[in-house]
């Protein structure tokens, strides 16, 4: 009588921890399969440099080696902070994030190796750093970032914040004074960066935060022009200033890259706020009237358009277009599979390890390996796009889909300025490339994205599968 | 919204594709692309073997090119291996033959696709060439001192036996890997005078080919219906129509010491102008350009570097044709063409396609490519041919040319002193073959600035014995 009570006992006890289990499981499991792929995006990292290092210098060297551990633990620790603060967070963004990082490192390292750089001087030491410094911000954002609707209440301060960022190049004393092309970077104490990468989050989320409170009005549609409903003329005040800020930065900053970036951003972030297709329409004719205008009075815009068309021109192909066209002959020196990481000349094209480092890329990885990187950024995009729609909240819904499509946007002119789909502009391919500011604000994209999908997650009776 | 973001990606997939695989071989082939020089020096460059023996090799450097290419007769040789530089571009074998030296033509992609999936350093063909390493020799040695070229051709295959542009140079400081050095080594041979750059073999040194021409002139006659006795006035001297230029006989007065007329078989035999001049003014502009294009002139051919086409004009008036008879006028020949008119001669009116590559060797010793007789034309019948080849070995034999003889061997040929104007010296021509009843080779020798005796040599006297020490170099194996 008293064994069966005891285990009847045991069989509830049994019960009960069944369910206790399976509630707890659901975000256990997600970030178990973070951690496998996590390992996994770890040992493709090791193995980069390991290539690296046997193909430069036929063996292998235990200092740069063991640097590279250090993103391996970066990315462990943000794993654990995300175990702890956000348990349901998306498990793919951060292996892909920090595999895409650590093949820019390796190849940043390999251009070192060639060029023979070392300790400070060497690009791949400072990337190392910046690594850290980003994924620590990233971390401190995701852990300080509880709700993420706080940031609603900063629409106009982010505003504010990314007006002064974008004019902080402009400021004498900041401006680097070595710029012949697009003024773009500042100085401070020696680091240079480019206040514009941290600027497009905040337009983000002014964007965000703004047309949630104006959707209602600008989604009225006012007469119809050739079957499409044209917006109200009292309307159109806000992107007329977004393009007149888009205009200033290709005029004063001389960079067609964000200019085009920023204006991309507000006109998808207008239509997933309104539906209404002829904002877009709308901005993308005055975008390219005003893209075209300059690119007949702007002598600077208009040899980036006469390059881009005409790159293979002899006139051209050894000067203005030296670096365009050395980095297509790389891409196509890689062919199928590429060269090899280590085994190619990437080199030989000026900024190899930053405007141009997806023709280094190409060149020793070859197509598959460009397939598999722009692969990599299609997946991040679309664990974005899927963490905007399935947001229950306008707000983080734009949010979400406005920073992803920023990414997308980003890889979009810069792979596309390198490969002749559009005129190169300045910008950097994100993760890969070198340069700190563009990592960090990566990096808090990524914490931002992580909390959004955390957050949806944490919502009843939605479900997202892995 | 999704479907904007597919639409930029899939731009980027199509915009890599088109780079690294549709466009990827017209972007290796542009001049300046980098990439392509620098490998073609990392990869171990095959060798260029005579007889087995390599003439230009690649050995192991420690530098970023990591091969050094060692040419080890580079004087001897530079007429057909040109030379190789890090960027200043490429000539002879080296040149025509890059892409499979280097490994990097598409008859090696299986190789190279193998060489990347077990790891092996990419390594390129090796080419074996026809030449007869005895006969570039004694074409070499005779050549010593004289400005000018060799060429020996097996008139039945057109296999090149040997090539000999004089004055040679020295390939090996030009694949020096220092650039600066490389291109004051160029300026050096460059400015130098006759010019060892100059390719006079097949290249663009060409020369006015004096009596050798009288070889096409006799197989247009002969195809045209006249005979070796067709009879030709035979004055002491000529007015050209419409000029008052008067040409001479070599031996100044009547052709074979009088008579009214003379044949054609005496006035080749003892290369005389005059009767060459009427025929030449009988058979009219445009057969004696037919016959001499049905030869190769006016065109450019691979042997594989490409030869620069001799030149016979055309629509010209009396006096420039008559002139063009015995190979002066605007005429200009390099020794391959007249070669290559020799052999088709002696191999019973069939040109064949002169080539210098035996075979194109894979780093694992598999034959690539592999040398096929290739027939170009047939310029003159069988009977046209072995008319001449009697004709030609009564010259050698009994006539102008004999300087050539051989004993005990039958040999054909005939002897050439181009004029370059008053007080110039002399081109010296000798062109021929041996023996008359099988041709095993046919030979061509030009000596230009007049062997440095101004006018004072004659084809005979200088080019015949050196063709004649070819020609034994080869029968003697």
């Amino acid at each position: 009588m008293t064994t069966e009570a005891v285990s009847t006992a045991t069989g509830q006890l049994q019960n009960l921890t069944g369910v206790i289990t399976l509630k707890l499981r659901t975000p256990s499991r997600l970030r178990n399969l973070e951690l496998v792929l996590l390992l996994f995006a770890i040992a493709i990292n090791a193995g980069s440099f390991v290539l690296v290092q046997f193909g430069v210098l036929g063996e292998i060297e235990p200092g740069m080696l063991s640097a590279s551990f250090v993103l391996a633990g970066l990315a462990l620790a943000m794993h654990v902070a995300l175990r702890i603060s956000a348990p349901d967070a998306d498990p793919l963004i951060l292996p892909i994030a920090t595999v895409l990082n650590g093949t820019g490192l390796a190849m940043i390292y390999r251009l070192d190796l060639a060029k023979g750089f070392e300790g400070w001087g060497a690009a791949s030491v400072r990337q190392i750093v910046w690594t850290t410094l980003a994924v620590i911000v990233a971390t401190v954002v995701l852990a300080g970032l509880r709700n993420y609707r706080v940031l609603q209440r900063f629409t106009y301060l982010a505003m504010f914040t990314a007006i002064v960022l974008l004019l902080l190049p402009l400021v004498p004393g900041l401006a680097r004074t070595d710029d012949v092309a697009a003024k773009v970077w500042i100085d401070v104490a020696g680091f240079s960066f480019q206040p514009g990468e941290i600027a497009k989050i905040a337009l983000g989320v002014f964007f965000a935060g703004y047309l949630v409170q104006h959707r209602d009005s600008l989604a009225v549609g006012g007469r119809k022009l050739l079957g499409m409903r044209l917006p109200r003329i009292r309307d159109l005040g806000p992107i007329l200033l977004i393009w007149a800020a888009a205009m200033g930065v290709l005029v004063f900053q001389r960079d067609l890259g964000t200019s085009l970036l920023y204006f991309g951003l507000f006109l998808v972030m207008i239509y997933v706020a309104t539906g209404r297709l002829s904002w877009v329409l709308l901005g993308m004719g005055l975008f390219l009237g005003g893209a075209v205008i300059a690119s007949q009075t702007l002598v600077y815009v208009n040899s980036r358009f006469t390059v881009w068309l005409d790159a293979f021109n002899p006139r051209y192909a050894d000067g203005d277009a030296y670096q365009l066209v050395q980095g297509i002959f790389g891409i196509a020196q890689g062919g199928m599979v590429g060269t090899g990481l280590g085994q190619g000349r990437p080199n030989i094209v000026p900024l190899a390890e930053s405007d141009f480092i997806i023709a280094s890329l190409g060149e020793e990885l070859g197509l598959a390996g460009l397939f598999a990187l722009l692969a990599l950024y299609l997946l991040l995009v679309s664990r974005g796009f899927r963490i905007g729609f399935a947001g229950r909240d306008d707000f983080g819904r734009l949010l979400a889909v406005g920073l992803s499509f920023v990414v997308a946007l980003q890889v979009f002119i810069v792979i596309g300025g390198v490969t002749r789909v559009i005129p190169l502009t300045g910008l950097t391919t994100p993760f890969l490339a070198a340069g700190g500011s563009s990592l960090i604000a990566n990096w808090i994209i990524v914490a931002i994205l992580l909390r959004l999908s955390d957050a949806v997650r944490n919502q009843p009776r939605l479900v997202v599968g892995p | 919204m999704s479907v904007v973001v597919l639409v930029m990606f899939l731009a980027l997939f199509g915009s890599t594709t088109v780079i690294s695989a549709i466009e990827a071989d017209n972007l290796a082939a542009q001049s300046n692309n980098r990439r392509v020089v620098l490998d073609s020096y990392s990869a171990q460059r095959g060798a260029i073997l005579v007889e087995g023996t390599p003439i230009a090799y690649s050995e192991p450097s420690d530098d970023v090119y990591r091969f050094q290419r060692i040419y080890s007769e580079g004087d001897k040789y530079s007429g057909v291996t040109g030379y190789f530089t890090l960027n200043q571009g490429s000539t002879g074998l080296e040149g025509s033959l890059n892409r499979q030296l280097s490994g990097t033509a598409n008859s090696q992609f299986f190789d190279q696709l193998n060489a990347i999936i077990t790891g092996q350093e990419p390594t390129g063909a090796s080419v074996a060439t026809t030449l007869d390493a005895e006969a570039q020799q004694a074409a070499w040695d005779a050549m010593q001192g004289y400005e000018g070229a060799v060429v020996a051709i097996e008139p039945a295959t057109g296999r090149i036996l040997a090539l000999v542009s004089t004055p040679g140079f020295d390939p090996n400081p030009l694949a020096s890997h220092t650039t600066s050095d490389v291109i004051e080594q160029y300026t050096a041979l460059d400015e130098a005078s006759p010019s060892p750059l100059q390719n006079r073999a097949y290249g663009g040194a060409q020369y006015s080919p004096g009596s050798t021409f009288k070889i096409v002139m006799t197989a247009a006659a002969l195809e045209n219906g006249y005979a070796p006795d067709s009879q030709f006035d035979n004055p002491a001297t000529l007015t050209l129509p419409g000029t008052s230029t008067d040409i001479n006989n070599p031996v100044v007065g009547q052709c074979g010491g009088g008579g009214d007329t003379v044949s054609m078989a005496t006035a080749l035999n003892l290369s005389c102008n005059i009767p060459y001049a009427e025929l030449a003014q009988q058979l009219g502009s445009d057969t004696v350009a037919d016959m001499a294009e049905a030869f190769g002139f006016n065109s450019t051919t691979s042997i594989p570097m490409t030869t620069t086409a001799s030149r016979y004009p055309r629509d010209v008036d009396d006096a420039q044709l008559m002139l063009s008879a015995f190979g002066m006028s605007s005429v200009r020949v390099n020794a391959i063409q007249n070669a290559m008119v020799v052999a088709a001669v002696a191999n019973g009116g069939v040109l064949m396609q002169p080539s210098l590559v035996d075979s194109v060797i894979g780093a694992d010793l598999s034959v690539i490519d592999e040398f096929e007789p290739t027939e170009l034309g047939r310029p003159i019948s069988a009977a046209t041919s072995s008319t001449m080849i009697d004709m030609l070995v009564d010259g050698v034999s009994n006539g102008a040319a004999s300087g050539a003889r051989i004993d005990g061997v039958a040999v054909g040929g005939k002897t050439g002193t181009g004029e370059n104007g008053p007080g110039e010296p002399f081109n010296l021509w000798f062109s021929g073959f041996a023996p008359a009843d099988n041709p095993q080779v046919a030979v061509s020798v030009v000596v230009g600035d007049g062997g440095g005796r101004g006018q004072q040599l004659s084809g005979n006297a200088l080019a015949a014995p050196i063709a004649r020490q070819v020609m034994e170099a080869v029968l003697n194996q």
